[in-house]
């Protein structure tokens, strides 16, 4: 494996989980819905995964305790905010709370042992397809099918969607649970792959920068692929920079992502063209049925 | 007339009842629709027809009551179920999704699979028969309110319905588009497809339909042939009582012009938009002049042109009270007198979540002294200034100061004209001031109108509405592709005239001067 190979594999890794978490709360927004608690739901699935890899020894089943964990942190979020029909902008920055500290309280034991590693299938991890099949699938669901064309319908307006018979709530508590699982995978592979240990608060802002990615893609799962594999270079750009002793204080080189994610924003935001097309219309808004 | 043994009526609703909290919306409403005709469910604004065709179209279930269709009893309990049996509905507000194209909008109405290549040719095909132009690749956020119209009417086509419910559908319309939906539906239900069209406009059922049933507040008062009955005799039944006629007018004494316009010119914005061009006119004291146009010609630029939503390049293009002020901003203009009255009632004119007296201070605040003191509010002020308001424009409320979105359409209206009529304006600007208004508010707004002028105001009354010109303007203008043609006495104009006019006459006229010359 010669050195090209090298470096763009460990961007590859580094934009994965980024990938994985941005497109489930793709699906989430398109409905209409928006998740702020992206990095509280990865971060439970990190510590599910890692906790349930170690006890089990089975990596997969570290993965499938990760997704659930994910939908269930997603679950409680869709039941505060679609049936309890609380603000969603603060439910949301709960849960990122609630997951962060939760996950620390799980996880005490966790600390210091050494996980399993989720085997590598040619040399890559297996989420790395999958991601890319994942994003192909949500790409075909949502522009080539009926369900797709109903989830952008409920998101785009959710009166009318009601009005011709849609099940609103429905549709967007499929869309949030997506959301959950995407996340509690991406946070999986945190702990199982990425790096296969558990440490408190690993996520390390990862699920905030999913959500902007979401923006940075102007809703279409394609373009989270360009915006996650920029943002996995500036990472190990980050890095890299380090070990070369430039004399740029780490804080500074460690902070680049966040820097390039506000940059980004504002260069979208710029652009009304970007920002407006394909925003949905109904985002953050509750949805209260008639009597 | 009404009910003949049932087996000959398509539709019946017996005995209907839908109460939400104390309110009766249906107290023992039947209606009887039968096979291939056009009935009519005439009513004013809140007198219940929008909560019974929910019930009909499944969107609403009754506290009490049935539905039997063909005869047998049916339940109703969604659109969906409605769409099966063959109901379908054009709504007032249409439920599309502005950010999909009209193939996906008709998509999400059809059950079963997708498939968008095939749904357009179909698209294309019945829009072609029945005269319906549409793009179905055309995105729905880009499209006029008539074509958005034509989107639902095509969907509903698409599912062959045997009733097709008409939630007022010429609100938005222009004449000529009116015109050309009163031909589909006439031929709809000569194949077959029975029509429930509700409206408040009497002209119109009048003319297409052939039963009506007319609710008032929440109840059936009459069942009748409209074609045997006045507009006059059917205002009666729906309102309870006379409608209130514009006062014969005195003749206007010509005043000193108080809002002058000078070759106003103004680029489009955005490409949807209409640039206006040259724009002259003169409004006097004492005078209602109307500017007549099809929708989307430039009435709302000029709108905001005059209202200084929009500045304009020179000071002079523009002059209230013999002031100039073309570049000052609205504030100002309201500060030397001017008030104005938006299209968009909810959102433009008023903000939806204020109380109605917040919402007296928002276009007030820097005119009126008593409303804000050194920078604070003055709330009974303005409570006085909407309770005021309130009372002298009959403003029906739920409880003492509302929001703004609790009010109905026509109440909203009514407040908002009457908040600008309050400050006994010198010179107000109204854009469509009774567009989907019922006939009581629609003449008491009218009315005060035609007041403020003969107190000396001059009034510019921007309508697409023909008929409400011709009762209160005493000179009509037409607007087509951003000019304006001369202001004419309205008493040497007709609807023809005007027709013309609007096709954009007057253009081609100078137009061929300008070759002569």
């Amino acid at each position: 494996m010669d050195a090209a190979t090298a470096i763009l594999l460990t961007i590859v890794t580094a934009a994965t989980p980024l990938l994985l978490a941005a497109l489930g709360e793709l699906v989430t927004e398109r409905s209409g819905v928006l998740n702020l608690g992206v990095e509280g739901m990865m971060v439970m699935g990190a510590v599910a995964g890692f906790g349930a890899g170690l006890l089990s020894g089975n990596p997969y089943l570290g993965i499938l305790a990760a997704i659930l964990a994910g939908m269930a942190m997603a679950l409680l979020f869709g039941f505060l905010t679609l049936t309890l029909v609380t603000n969603q902008v603060a439910t949301g920055l709960s849960l990122t709370l609630l997951g962060l500290g939760l996950s620390g309280l799980l996880g005490e034991s966790f600390v210091g042992e050494p996980g399993v590693r989720l085997p590598k299938w040619l040399g890559i991890d297996i989420l790395i397809p999958v991601s890319f099949i994942l994003v192909a699938a949500v790409s075909y669901v949502l522009f080539r099918t009926k369900i797709g064309l109903v989830i952008r319908a409920v998101g785009d307006s959710h009166a009318s969607a009601h009005a011709l018979g849609y099940r609103v709530i429905l549709v967007r508590y499929a869309c949030v649970l997506f959301g959950g699982a995407c996340s509690g995978l991406a946070g999986g592979y945190l702990s199982l792959a990425y790096t296969p240990q558990w440490v408190e608060n690993m996520t390390a802002g990862r699920g905030w920068i999913a959500l902007a990615l979401v923006v940075f893609s102007s809703w279409l799962p394609w373009r989270v692929v360009v915006g996650a594999y920029l943002f996995g270079a500036v990472y190990i750009l980050a890095y890299t920079v380090q070990t070369f002793a430039l004399g740029i204080p780490s804080q500074l080189l460690l902070s680049l992502p966040y820097i390039a994610t506000i940059l980004a924003l504002v260069l979208i935001s710029a652009s009304q063209r970007l920002t407006r097309s394909n925003a949905p219309a109904c985002l953050g808004q509750p949805f209260v049925p008639d009597r | 007339m009404t009910d003949n043994g049932g087996k000959n009526h398509l539709l019946e609703a017996l005995h209907i009842v839908k109460t939400f909290g104390s309110l009766r919306a249906n107290d023992d409403v039947s209606l009887f629709v039968r096979p291939s005709e056009i009935h009519a469910l005439l009513g004013e604004n809140g007198a219940g027809k929008s909560t019974l065709v929910k019930i009909i179209y499944g969107a609403l279930q009754p506290t009490a009551g049935e539905l039997r269709w063909h005869g047998a009893p049916v339940t109703i309990a969604s659109p969906a179920a409605a769409r099966k049996l063959g109901i379908g509905m054009v709504f007032q507000h249409f439920s599309l999704f502005e950010a999909l194209s009209v193939a996906e909008n008709i998509a999400l109405a059809l059950p079963g699979a997708f498939d968008i290549a095939a749904l357009s040719q179909k698209i294309s095909r019945i829009s072609k028969e029945y005269g319906l132009p549409l793009e179905p690749s055309a995105i729905v956020g880009d499209l006029s309110v008539g074509e958005r119209q034509r989107i639902e009417i095509i969907r509903c086509l698409l599912q062959e319905p045997k009733l097709l419910i008409m939630d007022e559908p010429t609100a938005v319309l222009t004449p000529q588009e009116a015109d050309q939906l009163f031909l589909v539906l006439e031929r709809l239900a000569k194949e077959g497809c029975s029509i429930l069209y509700i409206s408040h406009r009497l002209e119109e059922v009048k003319r297409l339909c052939q039963s009506a049933t007319i609710l008032r507040q929440g109840k059936v008062v009459a069942c009748v042939d409209p074609r045997q009955e006045t507009a006059a005799s059917l205002a009666r039944l729906m309102v309870g009582g006379d409608i209130h006629v514009v006062r014969a007018k005195a003749k206007s004494q010509s005043g000193k012009p108080r809002l002058v316009l000078d070759k106003v010119a103004l680029k489009q914005d955005g490409p949807f938009g209409v640039s206006l061009r040259d724009i002259s006119l003169a409004v006097a004291g004492g005078e209602v002049v109307a500017i007549a146009g099809v929708a989307g010609n430039g009435q709302s630029e000029l709108f905001d042109a005059i209202s200084g939503e929009k500045l304009l390049a020179r000071e002079e293009a523009l002059v209230i009270d013999g002031k100039p002020c073309g570049r000052r901003g609205i504030t100002e203009r309201r500060k030397m007198g001017a008030a104005f009255v938006p299209e968009e009632r909810l959102g433009h004119g008023a903000v939806p979540a204020f109380r109605l007296s917040e919402n007296v201070i928002l276009t007030r605040y820097a005119s009126d002294k008593n409303l804000t003191k050194s920078g604070t509010i003055g709330r009974d002020a303005a409570l006085g200034v909407s309770e005021r308001v309130i009372k002298s424009f009959d403003v029906r409320k739920g409880k003492p100061d509302p929001e703004a979105r609790a009010l109905s359409g026509g109440n909203l209206q009514k407040f908002v004209v009457g908040r600008e009529l309050d400050r006994n304006p010198a010179v107000l600007i109204v854009n469509q001031p009774t567009w989907g208004v019922d006939a009581g508010a629609a003449a008491t707004i009218r009315q005060a109108l035609v007041d403020l002028a003969r107190g000396g105001a001059a009034v510019l009354v921007i309508s697409q509405d023909l008929d409400e010109i011709f009762e209160i303007a005493d000179r009509i203008a037409v607007i087509s592709r951003g000019q304006l043609s001369e202001a004419y006495p309205a008493s040497d104009l007709t609807a023809e005239k005007i027709g013309l006019l609007m096709a954009g006459e007057h253009e081609v006229k100078e137009e061929r001067h300008a070759a002569r010359a």
